[in-house]
């Protein structure tokens, strides 16, 4: 016993907690690319007026449709080239990144609270709350997203904030589901047993003892959401109801070159590749938390 | 050994706990008599070794006591004086758990630090300052370095852990102290430490323990009084030394015939039990007992056993019904 109080004493005292959370978030590829993509996207997003160059609404109707950089015939003034309205691309990409952060930041901000509130209600009081929280979800998920996000828009007018708020309506069901399931697993070890017992608050019990070891699978459902809110924004500004023109919106950029897809297809590939590549690394920052963060994984 | 002076210090008097279990879509829900009239009464430092089978009880026992089940009906007495559910909290300060696994009574998220000054946090006693003494002490007297402070319980070992779940049930300075089966997910050789920790707590602190287990070994090593529950019973409750000696209820015999010896020629004991526990929605009617009874009679099957008080205890039993004597 002594020897193996002293061995273990030996490996607590070798790194402090920081350097080994640093160590493993910086042994995690995955994690490591999207914090550094995302963070230029978020840097991009918050410098866009700087790095522009360009107003990203000030039309130029005699530099209309400039070819972008690798293309003959472009225009150095304008990197990314011009839109048919004679925009600046590159502007109005920049000023985009805005609109697709916020929207999924805030749409899995309304989200997350409305379907966490519900799912760990149901998961730690199960009983008739649980019933009600599960006939809430079901009702949910009968409901096609695009369907209802489109009429809603369509009666309200689309615009930033109603996008938001019609997507924070709809995106709970993941986050309750999950939170269910979780706090289901959790509530019954005995350590829950053990804070009951010793007589804390149900309060304490579901923020401090049950909170922390589901809040894992929360932050891979918060960057799931994440994706799922920008993609389904650029769907609807795709289809005209989301955000309304002349406002930089990735998806309004695709829906704007669809026209002239066959013969400029940068038009719509540039907007798409900056898609691609923020949900994907939004979905490799989510996976790679939940690797480090998972107790069983610490060392 | 117990003064019959004093009052108890905790107090069960009557309890039944029921559940309701379902057994399909469309039949009615029917009971289960997980506690059928439990009454023991525990003196200052004694310590109460609760055995029986798997099923018996024993757990649902120890979740009554920590206010984690609400009884059906009887009354749980700390010092004379009833406890409902809704002084729980109070009563948490007086009763504190040691649970059987130390890999799930730990929260995995928590410093140790963390984990046993959790009590102390929850009752808002004292301040950062000397919850953080009160801490250190704790880990002293259970015999863990300081440096394990700002570990995480996965960083610890099995006997280690059940030393800070003893640390944190300590915090508080309870006086009564549940144990549930506190050492049969540990390792022989880290049991007996935990046991001797245990004992020399007792001395030190003068608590009193609810001991839980299935291990008779365990139990005749700590217990000062002995119950033996079956199926929801109390069906002998005697000072230690005397059980172990004499037992007299049927039950109580089997279950000391059953302790395996270490003599390899010696095979398995006969206990006469048989195989089947019965089931616990549907017992059998007179003696709850009597299917597997090595002496059973006619009345056994019918007539539900006398409660027979003893000198030091008592039993359940037809057999030792007076006029049988």
């Amino acid at each position: 016993m002594a020897r193996t109080i002293e061995t273990v004493a030996e490996e607590l005292r070798a790194p402090s907690p920081a350097a080994i959370l640093r160590k493993r978030v910086f042994g995690h590829y995955g994690l490591v690319f999207g914090i550094a993509v995302l963070a230029v996207i978020v840097l991009i997003a918050l410098l866009a007026p700087l790095l522009a160059g360009h107003d990203p609404y000030a039309q130029d109707l005699v530099a209309r449709m400039k070819p972008p950089f690798w293309m003959e015939g472009s225009d150095p003034e304008h990197l990314l080239g011009t839109d048919h309205l004679g925009r600046d691309y590159l502007a109005r990409l920049l000023y985009g990144a805005r609109i697709s952060l916020s929207i999924g930041l805030f749409a899995a901000l309304i989200s997350g609270l409305i379907g966490t509130a519900m799912g760990v209600a149901a998961g730690y009081f199960g009983g008739r709350v649980d019933l009600v929280v599960t006939f809430l979800i079901n009702v949910r998920l009968a409901m096609p997203v695009v369907l209802v996000a489109l009429a809603v828009v369509a009666i309200l007018g689309g615009s930033l904030q109603v996008v938001v708020c019609v997507l924070g309506l709809l995106l709970w069901d993941r986050f309750a589901v999950v939170m269910r399931s979780s706090v289901l697993q959790v509530r019954d070890l005995e350590y829950v047993n053990a804070a009951k017992a010793i007589g804390c608050s149900t309060r304490r019990i579901i923020l401090l003892e049950i909170m922390p070891n589901v809040v894992n699978n929360l932050i891979v459902v918060v960057t799931l959401e994440m994706a799922h809110a920008i993609l389904l924004e650029a769907a609807l500004s795709f289809l005209g109801l989301g955000v309304q023109p002349p406002t930089p919106s990735w998806g309004l950029m695709i829906s704007e070159g669809k026209q002239m897809m066959l013969f400029e297809p940068w038009l719509i590939a540039i907007p798409g590749v900056a898609l691609f590549v923020l949900v994907l690394a939004i979905n490799l920052l989510g996976d790679g938390l939940r690797d480090v963060t998972a107790p069983e994984n610490r060392g | 050994m117990s003064d019959k002076t004093t009052p108890p210090v905790l107090e069960l008097a009557n309890v039944t706990k029921t559940y309701q279990v379902k057994q399909g879509l469309f039949s009615a829900p029917r009971p289960l008599h997980a506690l059928g009239g439990v009454s023991l009464r525990i003196h200052k430092k004694d310590v109460l070794g609760l055995v029986g089978e798997s099923g018996c009880g024993k757990s649902t026992l120890a979740k009554v006591l920590l206010g984690l089940e609400v009884p059906t009906s009887g009354k749980v007495l700390v010092d004379g004086k009833e406890i409902t559910p809704r002084e729980r909290k109070l009563q948490a300060r007086r009763i504190q758990p040691i649970f059987q696994d130390p890999y799930s009574s730990l929260n995995p998220r928590k410093s140790i630090e963390d984990i046993i000054a959790l009590p102390l946090v929850a009752h808002r006693i004292g301040d950062a300052a000397s919850r953080a003494g009160s801490v250190r002490r704790m880990l002293d007297l259970v015999g863990l370095p300081q440096r394990v402070l700002k570990g995480y319980p996965n960083q610890l070992s099995g006997g280690q852990r059940q030393r800070v779940a003893i640390a944190r049930a300590l915090v508080m300075n309870p006086e009564i102290v549940i144990c549930d089966e506190p050492t049969s997910a540990l390792d022989v050789s880290v049991q007996s430490q935990i046991l001797n920790l245990l004992g020399d707590l007792r001395e030190e602190l003068g608590l009193t323990y609810l001991f839980i287990s299935h291990n008779l070994a365990v139990v005749e090593h700590l217990a000062t009084r002995v119950a033996v529950m079956y199926l929801g019973r109390v069906v002998e409750e005697a000072p230690a030394a005397e059980l172990f000696a004499g037992p007299r209820h049927p039950y109580t015999q089997a279950l000391l015939e059953s302790v395996l010896t270490p003599d390899p020629n010696l095979s398995v004991p006969d206990t006469h039990l048989g195989a089947s526990y019965p089931n616990p929605i549907a017992p059998p009617p007179g003696c709850h007992f009597h299917p597997r009874c090595a002496q059973v009679r006619d009345i056994c099957k019918t007539t539900p056993p006398p409660h027979v008080a003893g000198p030091q205890g008592h039993v359940d039993c037809h057999l030792h019904a007076a006029p049988a004597r």
